[in-house]
């Protein structure tokens, strides 16, 4: 039909091929780490019919750290093009405008008031820690996500990403300075947060983690229609039948459901939500919002899970974090991105 | 039908009341455009007939049904909106942008049926942008862009077409283009097409009727040649060193 060829096609090719790679991906990632377990194994842990020792490894220690991987970096990718959207700016995504660090900051006050409230706060906390920690980190999130959206209409592209970096770094200090006081309460949640990490979650944690990345999941195709309007300005997108204010608001709480439960469980994972829009808009040839969900959740939780497995190489003592991962590949696009893109290019 | 009835449109305190008390009625398939120059109201007056912003005393009524209490999406579906700002939407494709003046009809997903698609590639036809189908819309110049805009409207099938000064990133030729189809687009389809210029001589030229925002909170219409010769374009724009002059059609130097 044309040079760029039929979004509709590329899409539904680019989504098919992306969930083979990454089923495929995940069946390589279970049986790799310092104990390889082959595939036939894999298959036989999963079906319960493995050796116990495997079995134990497959499914206990390394599915749900995959499942995570694969959650997270679905959740992190919609974020990204809804922020994108929304701020129509095309390196917004909920860590590069400070997101992630409200949901931080929201989980450290929280574990913090709980520790100098007392016993019972700490044994409140503790028992509903999955609930109150998501809970934190969307207040956090929220704060936050109201504030950067009310600074984008008073600033430029770069200086909000400058701003949401800025409020990253600050947050990070805060954190470190809070863990301090509050490792009594939040030891588990803590650990390796500040460098993101999916090997904190156990299975008994998932749900906590899917649900309400599965409500973002829905708000976001709900608004796609309206977010693609939106794309062409808000007045053109109000003259075509969009309530602007409600979009807004429904879009920065689909973001909330999607980055709440990562940052609280996960730590701030970077870079997803910034690139992976790109890819799937390379993939799908449009920009229209529909196609670019599927895309975007097959691409980052690919991202994520390939990132995952770079860190649990069996030859890695760790010292490869998942963020130094994701800020290799990360890192160089969004400077391609800043030099060579001509929308970016001069903007203040 | 557009009418307006004792339309006063403006802004609360500091800047109040732009236009007010605009009686006017446009039959189906007028070709108008509006004149005045910059700070009379032009802007402001297009955003408050499109239901972009309230009225502040009177109303605007679309098929003798008041625009501002029409929901959005009904709305949508009977006026287009064409604006001068300059868009910048990396990776939506020309295709994306005139499909978009179909999603006021289209479902919760924007599936577009195969009316929709006959209808939007017939408006890129009558807009003069099908050469530009399958580029992206980033890639394309001033002009091309507002031709593509243009095409989105026209696909949203309105009644009601408001265009605010869409001709200012145009050479000549795509200006003369530009309103020449425009107007050809009233005449056919039976839409109202509102324009607001700073072209004052193709305005002159073209428009079934004129409205003449006089700077001082009212408004002339008439046809071009009435205008004139009432020598209200001369009250409207001259200006110390520059007057319209009746005879010529055109501006001239104070000498």
């Amino acid at each position: 039909m044309t040079p760029a060829g039929n979004p509709e096609l590329r899409s539904a090719i680019g989504t098919g091929a992306l969930a083979i790679v990454l089923a495929a991906t995940a069946l390589f990632a279970l049986g790799w780490g310092m104990i390889a377990i082959p595939a036939g194994e894999v298959f036989a842990a999963l079906v319960g019919e493995a050796d116990p020792m495997n079995a134990q490894i497959v499914t206990q220690l390394r599915l749900p750290r995959i499942a995570t991987a694969i959650v997270a970096g679905a959740a992190l990718g919609i974020g990204g093009v809804l922020m994108q959207a929304l701020f129509r700016n095309p390196i917004a995504d909920a860590w590069s405008l400070g997101l992630t660090a409200g949901g931080q900051l929201g989980v450290a006050l929280l574990v913090t008031a709980a520790a100098f409230s007392g016993p019972a706060a700490i044994a409140f906390l503790q028992s509903f820690e999955g609930v109150s920690i998501t809970f934190g980190a969307m207040l956090g999130i929220a704060v936050f996500a109201l504030a950067m959206a009310s600074l984008a209409r008073r600033v430029g592209t770069i200086t909000l990403l400058v701003v949401g970096l800025m409020l990253g770094f600050t947050v990070q200090g805060i954190v470190s300075v809070v863990i301090h006081f509050a490792n009594r309460v939040g030891g588990r949640v803590f650990s390796g947060w500040n460098d993101g990490n999916f090997a904190g979650v156990q299975a008994a944690d998932l749900p906590m983690l899917a649900i309400p990345v599965a409500a973002g999941l829905v708000l976001a195709a709900w608004n796609a229609k309206p977010l693609t309007a939106l794309l062409i300005g808000e007045t053109y997108a109000r003259s075509l039948g969009t309530d602007v204010a409600r979009l807004r608001r429904l879009t920065l709480a689909a973001v909330v459901l999607l980055v709440a439960p990562i940052t609280a469980y996960c730590g701030p994972v970077t870079f997803i939500g910034l690139i992976v829009p790109h890819f799937a808009r390379a993939i799908a040839g449009t920009a229209r919002i529909g196609p670019l969900l599927p895309l975007s959740a097959l691409s980052g939780a690919l991202l994520a899970l390939a990132a995952d497995i770079v860190v649990h190489a069996p030859w890695e003592q760790h010292f490869l974090h998942l963020n130094a991962v994701l800020a290799l590949v990360g890192a160089p696009i969004v400077i391609a991105l800043l030099v060579f893109s001509p929308t970016m290019r001069g903007q203040g | 039908m557009l009418r307006l009835d004792q339309l006063a449109v403006g802004y609360g305190a500091p800047r109040g009341t732009v236009v007010s008390g605009l009686d006017v009625t446009l039959a189906p398939g007028s070709f108008v455009c509006v004149l005045g120059r910059n700070g009379a109201g032009k802007s402001t007056l297009m955003r408050t007939i499109a239901g972009l912003q309230g009225a502040l005393a009177g109303a605007a009524l679309l098929e003798d049904e008041p625009i501002a209490a029409m929901r959005p999406q009904a709305r949508a579906r009977r006026i287009a909106v064409v604006l001068t700002e300059r868009l910048s939407s990396p990776g939506l494709t020309v295709d994306d942008v005139v499909a978009m003046g179909r999603s006021p009809f289209t479902d919760w997903r924007g599936r577009l049926s195969a009316d929709d698609r006959a209808l939007a590639g017939a408006a890129l036809d009558t807009a003069g942008a099908a050469p530009f189908s399958g580029r992206l819309f980033d890639d394309l110049s001033d002009g091309e862009r507002q031709r593509v805009m243009i095409a989105r409207a026209i696909a949203q099938t309105p009644r009601l077409m408001v265009l605010d000064e869409i001709t200012a990133f145009l050479d000549l030729p795509g200006r003369v283009e530009t309103m020449a189809l425009l107007r050809n687009h009233a005449r056919s389809s039976g839409a109202v097409v509102l324009l607001s210029s700073h072209d004052l001589d193709l305005s002159l030229q073209l428009a079934d009727s004129v409205w003449l925002l006089d700077g001082r909170g009212g408004m002339k219409t008439g046809t071009a040649q009435d205008l004139i010769a009432a020598g209200d374009i001369g009250r409207a724009f001259d200006t110390a060193a520059v007057r319209f002059s009746a005879r010529l059609g055109r501006f001239e130097l104070v000498p």
